[in-house]
């Protein structure tokens, strides 16, 4: 099967998952989002890349955050910028979807920024553009968020080089999460020697091992000697689920306080995808103190989706 | 054909360009030639003249034709372009496209109060109303011919001049 | 109507022929085998030289969309499409709209079936009133207008107690109750098998548990209350040997594979493809070689095509959202020829699965090629490969995960009643 994301030349074409894309390309990706961080530096934070070029947020899940850093990036890269905000409940899906699609395309749109609730909804879209579209899942249902698996790695290799050498953990709900399969499938590819997951059984997916990651239960296990602590947000459904008792039992068990974090290496770095709990899945003292990097990812958010953009365009 | 040193040409070269530094002048060299010529000019101008490095990657004219270039190198500029006096650095001067773009870019940090264009060599062929001010050799190459300015392990420059078939 | 089928070879697993023999009809009847009888003139010759003759397929699950899904499918496109498979018999699961819950609605079914002149339809009655689980239907009404058993279709009973009477109350009939063994909270809103692949594509899994936990509900259930029991559309490996266990012990139960299931495993999903959404999900490698097992000791006894055609629009959709079924009438004889094939099964095991053992399960005479049966006779090449697109289908269903495949096995003649329906 031709894997959907690469054109005939093995070159970035569609930026749906994490999974599947060579070491190379992920590099590629990084390198250039190093060139992009010096421009929001500048007065004149724009470059010409994108002039002419239109590209469209579609987002059929509401996320204010996601979709103005993508604006912000799209904007920096002078491209014109379509954001529709598409809310499910309304219409009839599916039919919707390609139909919007159609239209965008009929309006010269030149790329999609597509965030849905509903795992493989991107690479639905993705199958169905007009070659010369290209598509960035900006998150679908459980199943990837690439540009923020890709942020996160870029801010790890900022404050930990040595990739080859590092332990990283990954706390909090992975069976929910799009951000934790990104961020395994970003580690595992580019090295990372070991990557852990922490959460209750409940928590986790099935099989979740056969993802290249080593499975922890006890929070105080598996924060040992890590160098980087990446949290993930608990949403309060999982109490409603059934999956956990409360946010203050999983805040003893499973959050990452100053006391748990000093399990870490010294000079481990914490991370969240945002936004965040405190309280819930992290301490404020952790969230604001001198360990965390949770700031800077967001500025490399914008310069990694800035350099994703620019290869997907020259592609 | 005979192509000159380098090294001698970059003696040419720097005593030209330190003719015309004064107070308020930068010098930016444009990667990846230009950055090396800056790195060697540096010592004889002066270590303490202002001076950066600007990578073009992302005003190019060509990015709809060839894509991103795989290697990009962030520019950095660490000075206030606004009023400055720039010396524009690059090895090898052909259609004036790069330098297009290095001005758009510098365009983009601020208001230069001039920009002097100064190259180790002039090969003819340019495409733009664009050429250098200061040039430590002038030749007339065909579109078939490739010239490029490489560097030794130990840092000395060379010429490479390769015929395309 | 007198028709001889000559040169072909014949495969008939209820009277163990396997051998080249010629087909005698008049009268919608097979009267000789073999032999012509005294002065016999055919009207019709068919040469079924280098062709194979076995008896009309009878499929335990096609879902005909009518009534009330007319936009998926209708009874005259499907009943072509059954034609095309040769499949000359059929059993429908009562999950139509309005629901198979009456005996009026299944009347008008079986009355609009039998006016086109092609497959016999059997209907399934539905257990309970809108397959809703808590009140009983008519059954002895609904058997007498023409249900062959008692079906909840892809709805499962969450009230045990009413679960428990349905079947007791169906067991005092002897009547057969068709059930999709699936725990209802285990599998609530699972769209694959809860595994790597699932984990992966962060789509929610339902676990094989799901179905083990329920085979062992219905089966104690049906041996306490003496219910005939046939589950439908195994899935999983555990499943099999629990049902191996059970007919060893002398229980009365039957059961299904979907030919899907016997081919596809959840790696097929690759990109989010939907049309390998299927209920139940196709699950692990090891599921898939115990389920063919199954078949080939006889656990499980039948193949059916699960025929669930849905409408263009409908799988244009992301994975979980987009409806799941797979059309797949004409594909249940290249399927298990496949099967065969991959697997090394003889040729006449692997036809028994498709014709003697579902008529059994239904109770029909069908499936048999004996003396004074219903000429419902199906001749196909098992050597002609054919590519599955949607202008190669004749149901309005195109949803299939085998598109763009070559299968082997295409249908030359179906006949029912000794009519050719196809050909």
């Amino acid at each position: 099967m031709q894997n959907p994301q690469l054109n005939n030349d093995g070159k970035l074409k569609h930026l749906l998952s994490i999974e599947g894309l060579p070491k190379k390309i992920l590099n590629q990706i990084l390198d250039a989002a190093e060139s992009f961080l010096g421009v929001a530096e500048r007065e004149v934070k724009k470059v010409p890349l994108l002039r002419g070029k239109t590209v469209c947020n579609l987002f059929f899940e509401n996320s204010t955050r996601t979709r103005t850093t993508f604006e912000i990036a799209a904007k920096r890269l002078s491209a014109d910028v379509i954001t529709l905000n598409v809310s499910t409940s309304s219409q009839s899906k599916g039919e919707t979807i390609l139909d919007t699609i159609d239209n965008l395309t009929a309006m010269h749109a030149d790329m999609f920024v597509v965030r849905h609730s509903q795992s493989g909804a991107a690479h639905m879209i993705a199958k169905h553009v007009a070659p010369h579209i290209s598509v960035i899942n900006a998150g679908d249902g459980r199943h990837a968020h690439p540009t923020q698996g890709l942020l996160d790695v870029f801010t790890i290799r900022k404050y930990k080089p040595e990739m080859h050498n590092l332990r990283v953990a990954i706390v909090g709900d992975v069976l929910h999460s799009r951000v934790a399969r990104s961020e395994i499938h970003a580690l595992t590819t580019l090295g990372v020697p070991e990557v852990r997951v922490i959460a209750p059984k409940t928590l986790l997916p099935e099989d979740v091992e056969k993802l290249g990651v080593h499975v922890y239960h006890d929070i105080t296990e598996g924060l040992k000697d890590v160098d980087v602590v990446m949290m993930l947000r608990l949403q309060n459904e999982r109490m409603a689920g059934a999956m956990l008792p409360s946010s203050q039992e999983y805040f003893k068990t499973y959050g990452l306080t100053a006391e748990k974090l000093t399990l870490a290496k010294p000079d481990a770095i914490v991370m969240h995808p945002g936004p965040m709990n405190r309280g819930v899945e992290i301490d404020s003292a952790v969230a604001d103190g001198p360990q965390s990097v949770i700031l800077p990812q967001v500025t490399y958010g914008i310069a990694v989706r800035m350099a994703v953009m620019s290869i997907l365009a020259g592609n | 054909m005979n192509l000159p040193n380098p090294e001698i040409l970059l003696e040419t070269l720097s005593k030209r360009i330190k003719s015309i530094i004064q107070e308020n002048t930068a010098i930016v060299g444009i990667h990846s030639g230009g950055a090396w010529l800056v790195e060697r000019l540096l010592p004889t101008i002066g270590g303490d003249v202002a001076h950066g490095i600007l990578d073009v990657s992302f005003y190019r004219d060509d990015f709809n034709e060839r894509g991103l270039h795989s290697e990009t190198k962030p520019s950095h500029i660490p000075f206030d372009v606004q009023d400055k006096h720039i010396v524009l650095i690059d090895d090898v001067f052909y259609t004036g496209r790069t330098i297009r773009a290095a001005m758009n870019e510098l365009f983009d940090y601020g208001r230069p109060a001039s920009i002097t264009l100064a190259v180790l060599v002039n090969r003819g062929g340019r495409e733009l109303p664009i050429t250098p001010q200061i040039s430590a050799f002038d030749t007339e190459l065909t579109d078939s011919q490739n010239l490029q300015l490489l560097r030794h392990e130990n840092g000395t420059f060379y010429f490479s001049l390769e015929e395309n078939t | 109507m007198k028709i001889h089928i000559k040169n072909g070879h014949l495969i008939d697993p209820k009277n163990g022929v396997d051998a080249k023999q010629d087909l005698f009809i008049a009268a919608g009847k097979i009267i000789a085998i073999g032999k012509a009888p005294e002065g016999f003139i055919a009207n019709q010759t068919i040469d079924a030289t280098d062709l194979v003759i076995i008896p009309g397929l009878v499929d335990v699950s096609a879902r005909l969309r009518e009534p009330g899904f007319e936009h998926k499918a209708t009874l005259e496109s499907e009943m072509q499409a059954a034609a095309a498979g040769g499949v000359t018999s059929l059993a429908c699961p009562p999950d139509t709209e309005p629901v198979l819950d009456e005996p009026g609605l299944v009347e008008m079914l079986k009355h609009r079936a039998k006016q086109l002149n092609q497959a016999h339809v059997y209907p399934l009655g539905a257990l309970t009133h809108q397959l809703a689980g808590k009140e009983i239907t008519e059954m002895c009404e609904l058997s007498e207008a023409g249900c062959v058993g008692f079906s909840q279709a892809d709805v499962a009973i969450k009230d045990t107690q009413v679960l428990w009477r349905a079947m007791q109350y169906a067991a005092t009939f002897d009547f057969t109750v068709w059930l999709r063994p699936e725990e209802p909270y285990l599998a609530k809103d699972g769209v694959a098998h809860d595994g790597e692949v699932a984990a992966r594509l962060g789509l929610k899994g339902i676990p094989a548990a799901a179905e083990t936990l329920a085979i062992a509900s219905i089966l104690r259930i049906a041996k306490e209350t003496g219910a005939k029991v046939h589950l439908c559309r195994l899935s999983t490996a555990e499943g099999v040997e629990m049902i191996r266990t059970a007919k060893k012990a002398g229980q009365q139960v039957t059961c299904d594979v979907s030919a899907n299931h016997l081919h596809l495993t959840d790696v097929d999903i690759g990109y989010f493809d939907a049309n390998t959404h299927l209920k139940p999900p196709a699950r692990s490698q090891r599921d898939k070689t115990a389920l063919s097992n199954g078949l080939a000791d006889n656990t499980i006894d039948a193949i059916c095509s699960d025929h669930t055609p849905v409408d263009d629009d409908a799988k244009l959709y992301p994975f979980a959202e987009a409806e799941a079924g797979a059309t797949g009438l004409e594909l249940l004889l290249p399927l298990t020829l496949k099967w065969a094939q991959d697997n090394k099964i003889r040729l006449n095991d692997a036809i028994k699965h498709i014709t003697q053992a579902p008529a059994n399960i239904l109770g029909i005479a069908a499936g048999e090629l004996s003396l004074n049966s219903n000429a419902d006779i199906c001749v196909f090449d098992p050597k002609e490969y054919w590519k599955i697109e949607p202008k190669a289908l004749l149901s309005q269903g195109k949803n299939t995960p085998f598109l763009g495949l070559e299968l082997p096995g295409k249908v030359k003649y179906t006949l029912v009643n000794g009519h050719i329906v196809h050909g």
